[in-house]
């Protein structure tokens, strides 16, 4: 029952926090640009604005139109739920592992892609073929990513590694920091942050991911916001559950312990998100076709960090 | 049992041949397609219901060996890949099949190519493996130049044709160094010798060649292209979903059950061949505009996925790890079961598309989703299984395949150390490559507005086709939810050829399949579809009921311009310029080359892109050239003198006789 | 054994083969002077953590000369050179970067593949040590012979000898007078390079070595 319990609140707490967490990304981007920015539960008020508002759909969109918010965001909340924030060893926790997290990614990418594509203009198509391309060299990198961190841990259940990481038994390792560049860099191209692709833009050429959501209004335009954050979410809860799992419990020894968790976990993301917010406001936007010079980086370190496992034990 | 699985070759053979006086008559297709489709069914039935091994011998064929015919588990799941694929392409044909125009070009190649499929796995002696591989390959032949009338079909017909029979060439050369100069071809026999090294080498590169060329491995693959669109519709998908495969099982038979025990250097071609082609097909794919060849380009990458994980089990085995190599095998097999599935699916659905438009070519459609609801909802469900997305059957084989990948580092040879993270990385590559191609595909064929007046006025199809590809939607989704039930069927196969097996998956709680031990590693693609669902039904219920729900119509954005026609849409071409532009330059030599007249003149500006087809110039081109120069010099032959002749015929006679001399 | 000293050891070779492959990466000349003086740094911070957990205070003195002479002073007279040639600004042509990365990749699985089964006996701290060492060598090789720039040559070149470095001192084969000796041929050669190169600017007005080809009568 108290099992049930942590994986329903696990479940819960990604879907509230998610807003939060790109609220505060925000927050701190502007005041590093020295403006005041707008609050930090800015995202809430949007959604609950978003809601309420009536669609517009253009004369063309079909029923996978309508569908694909529902979709993508349902795919991108039960990705994030695998992923362990405050213990390990949830419920269900064995039903994916890393490898189903990032197929069911690619999964809210694809769906959105085709949606992007519905409507018959110009846009869509823009903002569908440049993230597919972008995705034609993030995926394997993070593939080879979970190869590499999978072949320390000696699985790819998420629990499983972070139990392992947790018993320190891996140490530095040079794997594991050629891993967690390669894994920073599919996040950064995955979320479409600076340098890859601006969130905060609306001009055409600029856009991959707001021109593939151009289109949507209203309610379906809240359910891919929310979706958008809880990819976000996901990939920083990733990066601290598998790099820095220190503060999870191994999910025995009633509330105390989880609480502490949720604290340690709540704590780590701030930090993520301040290192997130840093790094935007230090570069610029990539030309797009720099950008897979940038993410294939990501791949040959990946493919290194997996190269060195099968080569040597004890890098 | 063995009988039923005859009688049904018998039977295909007969409607055959049975139809060929009949085939004008107006009712005879469906008459055939429905006889088809039953034998299938029959065959399918008898296959599963029985457990064991059985064997036959018939009097016929060759007079001192006979024809052996056997069925184990190998044979027994091919024999169901097959007739699931043959049943669903007849069920399909029943609609679409009554539209041909020449019916007596396809009407009696068909029920004799599904027969020579069915004898080709379970022929147990060489003769009568070799006899039904180019009754197949003729039959096939035969339905590729049905519309013989069209552009390119006959060239297509031709490549095919040179490709098969160098194809069974090097299958025959591969059993003749099995039976030995004692010459024993039935299979039973070869299971039993030992062959050294020099031999085995040459049998392993004579059936790469053979069944590769029949799969469609790069380089041999230059016929698939060009022969699986030219057939129709139903029989392009047999020839990509069933024939392959048949392919695949002369690989295996030949290589893991033949040849004996195998080496670990034997791993190390297939990988690398398994490698290249996944990433050369589905880089070539994402060029295509023609519908059919788009699909026919993603068979081969396929095959390549398929080869690679057989590659593993054969490391595996050569290492003595049979659960390991179980892992690779049943993953390699499960891939093969899969991909007739969702191939098949695919098509079905260009046939459809193809006979509602009468076009092929992605460029001039869209917007067919208003149009064809039902097809177009098939359709993406059936390219959501071939990008291996979960909870559909291709994201359970690749999960599978990497979980193999996973287990390579405790291979002790270097070479492999080295070799099976870049084949993992070639694996992850065509699987997001695949993912696009099929964006693609979809999106610029089904989804926003029609490109052409054909585009504009389609319809739906019949209700047979929609029941085909239904069908096949259907057990996508079930192999994809219940991928235990399938590893637990492949059990058999990997007992008999590996000697291993995983642990019983049906077993597991909540039916998640779990390869190795539970802390390594499960997946459960029925919870995962259940926990998807869940989530978005309670989103829509969550917000319908606190949200607004009204819809209103409007433009889409148009940045000011009013009126923009659908030509403004982003077509196949510009949907893959991003990344022909990053990998182009690497696959195919690919260039753009832009011509911008200087300020003043007044021509056009032009862009000219250009592709070179790397295999087809390294190695075909100069084949042809060399041979051509052959032929030229030889052509003296034909303008001797009477005296010439005699004397010809007088040198060769006396060398003859003095080699024999020798000899002796 | 595989205590807290073996993994900053191996994170820290790690680190200096990362920092070679980023030295492939770079088509400006400031940027990659900015890499190679990393690439000291971190050879200074392998050799000084070398220096204490092989209680060797000598290495102490190499790792300072690393980090003042090789991270500090050459970076800063190549940048000075680069600035007074008037070439800051050009962006050079870098021979297929994704070849070349993937060159570098496999240019390591080839030492690791060559030296581990080599010294399957050694010390376990050396023997990887010695391995990336080896990566390190090959990769600034493979830098010298992709660039045309011949400051870009130049810093291949340093970067080469930072991996000698790092081998010997992983090898505990680095007595002072050896690395003292090093540093001044190093000094010296570096003088004359320098010459030179202001030689071949003043006759060429290129630092292009394909110039020297073209002058030799040796057309490519």
């Amino acid at each position: 029952m108290f099992d049930l319990v942590a994986q329903g609140a696990q479940m819960f707490l990604v879907l509230l926090l998610a807003p939060l967490l790109t609220g505060c990304v925000r927050k701190l981007k502007a005041r590093l640009q020295r403006r005041i920015g707008a609050p930090i539960w800015q995202p809430y008020r949007d959604i609950r604005r978003l809601l309420g508002k009536e669609v517009v759909l253009a004369g063309n969109a079909s029923w996978l139109f309508r569908v694909v918010p529902y979709l993508v965001f349902a795919v991108t909340w039960v990705a994030a739920a695998l992923v362990p924030t405050f213990a390990t060893g949830l419920l269900f926790s064995w039903s994916g592992d890393l490898i189903v997290i990032t197929a069911l990614l690619g999964t809210a990418r694809f769906l959105q892609a085709l949606a992007a594509m519905d409507v018959g203009t110009s846009f869509g198509g823009l903002g569908a073929s440049r993230e597919v391309m972008f995705a034609s060299l993030a995926e394997p990198a993070l593939i080879m990513t979970v190869f590499a961190v999978a072949l320390i841990a000696g699985s790819t259940q998420l629990s499983t590694m972070a139990d392992y990481l947790l018993t320190g038994q891996a140490g530095l390792r040079v794997t594991l920091a050629l891993a967690l560049v390669a894994f920073v860099i599919v996040a950064v191209a995955e979320n479409g942050r600076i340098p890859v692709d601006n969130p905060a833009t609306h001009l055409e050429l600029t856009m991959v991911h707001e021109a593939m959501v151009l289109e949507y209004s209203g309610r379906h335009l809240a359910m891919i916001e929310l979706a958008a954050s809880l990819k976000l979410l996901c990939y920083m809860s990733l990066i601290v559950g598998i790099f820095c799992p220190f503060g999870m419990t191994l999910g025995h020894g009633g509330a105390g312990p989880y609480l502490l968790g949720g604290a340690t976990y709540a704590a780590k993301l701030v930090v993520t998100a301040t290192l997130l917010a840093t790094f935007e406001t230090m570069t610029a936007k990539m030309r797009i076709f720099r950008v897979p010079g940038f993410i294939g980086v990501a791949l040959m370190l990946s493919l290194l960090a997996t190269l060195l496992r099968f080569v040597s034990g004890n890098l | 049992m063995i009988q039923f699985v005859l009688l049904a070759v018998a039977a295909f053979l007969g409607v055959g041949i049975g139809c060929v006086p009949v085939a004008r008559r107006p009712g005879a297709s469906r008459i055939v397609y429905g006889a088809c489709l039953v034998i299938c069914v029959v065959a399918l039935t008898g296959a599963l219901l029985d457990g064991g091994t059985s064997e036959m011998i018939l009097p016929l064929g060759v007079p001192w060996l006979g024809a052996h015919f056997r069925i184990d588990a190998l044979s027994r799941f091919f024999v169901v890949l097959i007739d699931v694929g043959s049943s669903f392409a007849s069920l399909y044909a029943l609609g679409r099949g009554a539209h041909e125009h020449e019916p007596q070009r396809v009407l009696p190649f068909y029920p004799v190519f599904l027969g020579a499929m069915n004898l080709v796995v379970i022929a147990d002696d060489a003769y009568g493996f070799l006899f039904a591989w180019e009754l197949m390959s003729l039959a096939s032949w035969a339905l590729v130049m049905a519309h013989h009338r069209e552009a390119g079909n006959a060239r297509a017909g031709f490549v095919y044709l040179l490709m098969a029979t160098g194809g069974a060439l090097s299958l025959l050369l591969a059993f003749g160094l099995l039976a030995g100069p004692d010459g024993f071809y039935a299979f039973a026999v070869m299971r039993l010798g030992t062959f050294a090294p020099p031999r085995a080498i040459l049998v392993l590169a004579l059936v790469c060649l053979g069944a590769g060329s029949k799969a469609g491995v790069v380089p041999l693959h230059v016929w698939l292209p060009l022969a699986h669109p030219a057939a129709p519709s139903h029989v392009s998908a047999l020839m990509s979903g069933v024939m392959t495969k048949v392919a695949i099982y002369a690989f295996i038979r030949i290589v893991f059950d033949l040849l004996g025990p195998p080496s670990w250097w034997w791993a190390v071609p297939v990988l690398a061949i398994g490698g290249i082609t996944a990433v050369l097909g589905v880089m070539s794919a994402l060029m295509e505009s023609d519908l059919k060849r788009l699909l026919a380009y993603s068979t081969i990458e396929n095959v390549g996925i398929i080869f690679l994980a057989l590659g593993l089990s054969l490391a595996f085995r050569a290492n003595a790890m049979p659960e390991a190599a179980s892992l690779a095998m049943i993953a390699g097999l499960f891939h093969a079961f899969n991909h007739m599935l969702f191939k098949s699916l695919l098509f079905f659905g260009a046939g459809s598309v193809l006979t509602a438009t009468g076009e092929r070519n992605i460029e001039r459609l869209g917007g067919l989703i208003h149009r064809m609801p039902v097809s177009s909802g098939l359709f993406l469900i059936g390219c959501m299984a071939i990008s291996a997305l979960p909870p559909l059957n291709g994201f359970a084989s690749e999960w599978l395949a990497f979980q193999t990948i996973l287990v390579s580092p405790q291979l002790p040879e270097w070479t492999l150390r080295l070799l099976v993270p870049t084949v993992g990385a070639a694996l992850a590559l065509a699987a997001a490559l695949s993912a696009a191609c099929f964006v693609r595909a979809f999106g610029i064929a089904f989804l926003g507005r029609p490109r052409s007046a054909k585009a504009e006025t389609a319809v739906e199809t019949d209700r047979f086709s929609r029941a085909a590809m239904g069908g096949l939607a259907a057990l996508c989704l079930l192999t994809g939810m219940f991928p235990g039930a399938v590893i637990d069927a492949l059990a058999p196969v990997t007992r008999l050829l590996l000697g291993g097996r995983l642990a019983e998956q049906m077993m597991q709680p909540w039916l998640s399949i779990v390869p190795i031990a539970a802390r390594n590693s499960s997946y459960n693609g029925l919870m995962v579809l259940l926990f998807v669902l869940v989530s978005a039904g309670l989103a829509a219920f969550a917000v319908h009921r606190f949200g607004a729900r009204t819809v209103r119509r409007g433009d889409a954005w148009d940045c000011g311009f009013p009126g923009l026609g659908p030509a403004t849409q982003y077509s196949g071409a510009s949907f893959s310029q991003p990344i022909r532009r990053v990998f182009g330059p690497v696959f195919f030599r690919a260039r753009e080359i832009v011509d911008m007249p200087p300020p003043g003149e007044t021509r056009p500006a032009r862009i000219r892109k250009e592709r070179h087809d790397l295999a087809w110039e390294a190695i075909y081109l100069p084949i042809a050239a060399a041979v051509g120069a052959i032929a030229d010099r030889l052509n003296a032959l034909q303008f001797m003198t009477i005296g010439r002749y005699l004397g010809f015929v007088f040198v060769l006679l006396v060398l003859l006789l003095m080699a024999l001399a020798a000899w002796q | 054994m595989h205590g807290f000293g073996f993994d900053v050891a191996h994170m820290l070779a790690g680190l200096l083969v990362l920092a070679s492959l980023a030295m492939l990466y770079q088509d400006r000349l400031y940027s990659l002077l900015n890499t190679l003086a990393l690439h000291a740094f971190v050879l200074a911070l392998s050799v000084a953590w070398q220096a204490y957990i092989q209680h060797a205070p000598h290495l102490y003195i190499t790792a300072f000369i690393a980090l003042g002479f090789k991270s500090i002073a050459v970076p800063a007279a190549l940048r000075r050179m680069v600035f007074r040639l008037g070439i800051h600004r050009e962006i050079e042509v870098v021979v297929g970067t994704g070849f070349t990365m993937l060159a570098g990749i496999g240019l390591i699985a080839l030492s690791l593949v060559v030296m581990l089964p080599a010294t399957i006996h050694a010390d376990p701290l050396a023997r990887e040590d010695i391995a990336l060492a080896l990566s390190v060598v090959l990769i600034g090789l493979l830098m010298m012979v992709t660039r045309r720039n011949a400051v870009s040559q130049v810093a291949g070149f340093m970067s080469l000898e930072n991996g000698i470095v790092l081998a010997a001192t992983g090898a505990q084969g680095m007595p002072l007078v050896v690395e003292i000796s090093v540093a001044f041929s190093i000094l010296i050669a570096f003088i004359i390079i320098g010459i030179f190169l202001f030689r071949i600017r003043e006759r060429f007005d290129t630092v292009d070595v394909r110039a020297l080809d073209r002058f030799r009568g040796e057309q490519r």
